[in-house]
């Protein structure tokens, strides 16, 4: 999984590496347009105040990307634009990555001004695929081989080519992904298309739609056609503003059994931590991350319908039958919500050992209870606490139920991440 | 569903025949076919993928219909005949789900209102198709066009429904405003836009290109819709487990939510505010979680201990609500709703106007619905009875101009009693359970002289407040 390439790229640095290829690409860009001049200065300018608009309306996309599709846009029709009120375009790559570098740039100086955050791999990206775009379109333009072709075949050039480009944007996020959370390759490119298709389809649209309008509309075409993409935007920002509110309820609701003192405080929330670092390692979906995430916010909340709490709240201390009336109530609490099913069958089956007997292993309960059974265990032993001894003691306690009640792998897996955590080697 | 009156049924039945010796008029009078066409086969499409997400999100608002940005860009392109003939195109989809005269009428009024918004584009001195290089001349009659065929629209339907609800138009016109009048309106722009890039020499694969942006909006924003109702019915399913705790109080946080929400409206308190207050009121009671289920379910007495442990319920929302940043000055309500506009209320002892407004709502909506249903010791009473109750409890209890603003929301919009009593197979028994009883205002009366568990509160609440000290707002 880790060969050496992958490293390079996909590795702790695989952001950084980005933002150096972006950097020296736009610093050669600047160079080689102060040599030659630059053409249709106005034009240029133009374009770079709307892309550090665009950067300005910069969104956050489910799962915490961070995007500015109104820039990446904008700039994309820059790469492309083949001519303007008659008179044919000739710029080539260099001016076109020193106007997205300059305008992003400038972007991030008035986002810094306004004290917000700005995420420098994106804009790394960004001036690389538009780059990249502008390297295999103009070549078109400049040997007129566009001349001869109908509107049609020269929009679904566009089309193609600004998609390739996006596409190369959401593979290099994933790898840059991928290494951070030290994620599965595969995982997260798939993660990372199905998170994207939608933004990246409607900044495709009007990159290419703003190109093909702006020969004969003339500059009123990029505000304009930023216009739907603003509601795109719109949307997903309250689509991921409700998300976010989502999550942070059901944080604040498990934290419900710790009020009632039914378990120890922190306990839901280190848990579901520790399972998602497990889930995202042992190669989970994103959405299957979340409701992991879900699950092991509220594994306790069956506790909730006890007349009395159990001592300390520890679920690792009583009896397996009375640890999975528990689970069954929880599960029945969270089934009750009629959206959260997936949730409410790993609450349910948390309490279930993986080997039922006779070295028989019983696959029919979900990863995501395993995991969580896992990480409940370890947190009853370990709690809030960092001591290495704590740790490796409860780490080896959890090794001598590998042949009973937990899923090998998912230990195994725990193990990495906890002895990394505590510096441990 | 009831029978129509008859001026409704005669409004419809105008419209719809209007509608129809437009189109005959149209016939003859329009050239463009191909693009009639096109925009037709989208406007077939664009209702098509309308209803099949809607009706996957029930009570949520997210048909905003791509019809009418269609029919705006046929007004720039192809005059008011045009537009009529692709506003026709709506009458090509056929839902099941919904009446004929229904179908009958939306389809109508759209003909109608694109040709009327077409006629007044002309008559303003525009032209169709639209010259994108006549742009800032042509802003007059474009502009009236977009908000010209909104209000047309809106004027149809507006019509309808009073005369189908007699209802009065100026009620039903505020309320559309209130909707989502804004997001039509910007979804309307793609109309122009469809016109600009047509003309530019794009064509029909320009509406392909538009379409992109639009339907991954009203893809994101369905996916909103599922997820906010799939959080509003987490958030109920955890407070029916709060309440499955105490049998008698079943459905009692959502009625203390709407009851709360009329109080808050007939206050004035502004929309996005409303949504607070009724998460407020979902949410007042969250903190019985942290109650044992023992002293809930208790029937008979409680011991100076037990009322204690009710007492702290305000204090128990609050830990658990306190970091939801979203809630805002619910958290404050939460915390406050048992306080007494005279002071000798609970956690704090709050008085007057340093109770929060939203606990001063809540403490009215709170009492109302505790007097109306069944407790383990009394029936429902009256609502009459309840509002005499309120009245009597004006100023000591309750902030007056919440009781006065529950009895003036009462007066607009009847309050439905709902019966719990056999709903449930709780304990049973003539003693009075306080714990319910916690919300009547007669209980909370002897409660308040009572005064058992001040002790235990204090001690809690300096316990809490220590690691609470910013959440503003408890203490002046």
């Amino acid at each position: 999984m880790s060969d050496e390439r992958g490293e390079v790229i996909g590795g702790p640095h695989g952001g950084s590496a980005l933002i150096v290829t972006a950097a020296v690409g736009a610093v050669v860009s600047a160079v080689l347009v102060s040599d030659e001049g630059v053409s249709q200065g106005k034009l240029a300018l133009f374009f770079v105040v709307c892309i550090a608009a665009g950067e300005v309306l910069r969104i956050r996309m489910p799962g915490g990307r961070d995007t500015a599709p109104i820039a990446t846009a904008i700039a994309l029709a820059y790469a492309m634009l083949p001519s303007i009120g008659g008179v044919a375009l000739t710029y080539a790559v260099p001016l076109v990555v020193t106007v997205t570098a300059a305008g992003s740039l400038f972007g991030v100086l008035l986002r810094l001004a306004g004290r917000r955050p700005v995420p420098i791999d994106d804009l790394a990206r960004r001036i690389i695929i538009v780059g990249c775009v502008a390297g295999v379109f103009r070549p078109f333009l400049e040997a007129d081989g566009l001349g001869r072709q109908t509107t049609l075949a020269i929009a679904l050039l566009m089309t193609a080519v600004a998609l390739l480009g996006l596409a190369l944007d959401s593979l290099m996020a994933a790898l840059v992904r991928a290494g951070a959370d030290r994620a599965p390759y595969g995982q997260a490119i798939v993660d990372e298309f199905r998170a994207m298709s939608g933004i990246d389809a409607a900044i495709g649209a009007t990159a290419v739609l703003t190109a093909l309008a702006m020969p004969s509309m003339g500059w009123i075409a990029v505000p304009i056609f930023a216009v739907p993409l603003v509601l795109t935007q719109y949307s997903f920002r309250k689509f991921t503003h409700i998300q976010d509110t989502y999550l942070q309820t059901i944080r604040a609701l498990s934290r419900v059994t710790e009020v009632g003192g039914y378990t120890e405080a922190g306990h839901a929330r280190r848990v579901s931590r520790l399972a998602v670092s497990v889930g995202i390692e042992m190669g989970l979906s994103e959405r299957d991350v979340r409701e992991l995430e879900y699950a092991a916010l509220m594994h306790d909340i069956g506790q909730l319908s006890l007349e009395e709490p159990i001592p300390g709240g520890s679920t690792l201390m009583t009896s397996s039958v009375s640890a999975r009336e528990i689970a069954g109530l929880g599960s029945s609490v969270i089934k009750q919500t009629g959206v959260l099913d997936h949730v409410a069958e790993v609450v349910q089956r948390q309490a279930d050992p993986y080997y039922p007997g006779h070295g028989q292993y019983d696959d029919s309960i979900p990863i995501e209870s395993r995991i969580i059974r896992a990480c409940n265990d370890y947190d009853d032993l370990v709690g809030g606490s960092v001591e290495s001894d704590r740790i490796l003691h409860a780490v080896e306690r959890l090794h001598m139920g590998i042949t009973s009640e937990y899923d090998p792998r998912v230990v195994d897996t725990l193990t990495r991440i906890v002895k990394r955590r505590s510096g441990i080697l | 569903m009831k029978a129509l009156p008859i001026p409704a049924r005669l409004y419809i039945a105008t419209v719809v025949i209007v509608a129809i010796v437009v189109l005959a008029l149209a016939i003859p009078r329009v050239t463009d076919w191909g693009a009639i066409a096109v925009l037709t086969l989208v406007v077939v499409l664009s209702e098509y993928l309308t209803l099949s997400l809607g009706r996957s999100v029930s009570g949520v608002e997210v048909s905003i219909s791509v019809t009418s940005p269609m029919v705006i860009g046929a007004v720039f392109l192809l005059g008011p005949w045009g537009a009529a003939m692709v506003a026709a195109g709506s009458w090509l989809y056929v839902d099941r789900g919904t009446p004929v005269f229904k179908f009958l009428f939306n389809g109508a009024q759209t003909v109608l209102s694109g040709w009327l918004a077409g006629v007044l584009f002309l008559a303003l001195g525009g032209s169709a198709p639209l010259d994108a290089s006549s742009f800032p001349g042509s802003l007059v009659p474009v502009a009236a066009v977009l908000v010209g065929y909104e209000l047309i629209n809106g004027a149809f339907v507006v019509a309808y429904i009073s005369l189908a609800d007699r209802v009065a138009p100026a009620r039903v016109w505020r309320g559309m405003l209130a909707g989502s009048a804004t997001a039509y309106f910007a979804y309307n722009i793609f109309g122009l836009l469809l016109a600009v890039v047509w003309t530019a020499g794009v064509g029909p694969f320009a509406v392909v290109l538009l379409m992109v942006p639009l339907a991954v909006a009203r893809w994101v924003f369905a996916l909103f819709a599922r997820q906010r109702e799939a959080y509003d019915a987490t958030i109920r399913s955890f407070i029916q487990a709060v309440e499955t705790k105490d049998a008698y109080t079943r459905g009692h946080s959502e009625r203390v939510a709407k009851a709360s929400l009329m109080i808050g409206r007939a206050m004035k308190v502004r929309d996005d505010r409303l949504e607070t207050l009724r998460f407020a009121g979902m949410l007042h009671d969250v903190g019985k979680l942290g109650v044992p289920t023992r002293v809930l379910q208790k029937a008979g007495k409680l011991t100076d201990e037990e009322f204690a442990a009710i007492q702290l319920h305000p204090i128990r929302g609050r830990e658990i609500t306190r970091e939801l940043e979203f809630l805002g000055e619910a958290i404050v309500a939460i915390y406050h709703h048992h306080e007494r506009i005279d002071g000798r209320g609970y956690p704090l002892g709050l008085s007057g106007d340093d109770i929060p407004e939203f606990a001063r709502i809540i403490a009215v909506a709170d009492a109302f619905d505790s007097m109306t249903t069944t407790r383990s010791y009394r029936g429902a009473r009256s609502i009459d009875e309840a509002v005499e109750e309120l009245i009597r409890w004006k100023g000591t209890q309750f902030d007056p101009a919440m009781v006065d603003a529950m009895i003036e929301a009462l007066a607009e919009a009847p309050w439905v009693p709902v019966d719990t009593a056999g709903q449930f197979a709780g304990p049973h028994s003539d003693l009075p359970n306080y714990a319910s009883d916690d919300d009547d205002p007669t209980a909370a009366e002897v409660l308040a002289s009572h005064r058992p568990s001040t002790e235990a509160i204090r001690s809690e609440r300096a316990g809490s407040d220590t690691h609470s000290t910013d959440r503003g707002g408890d203490r002046p």
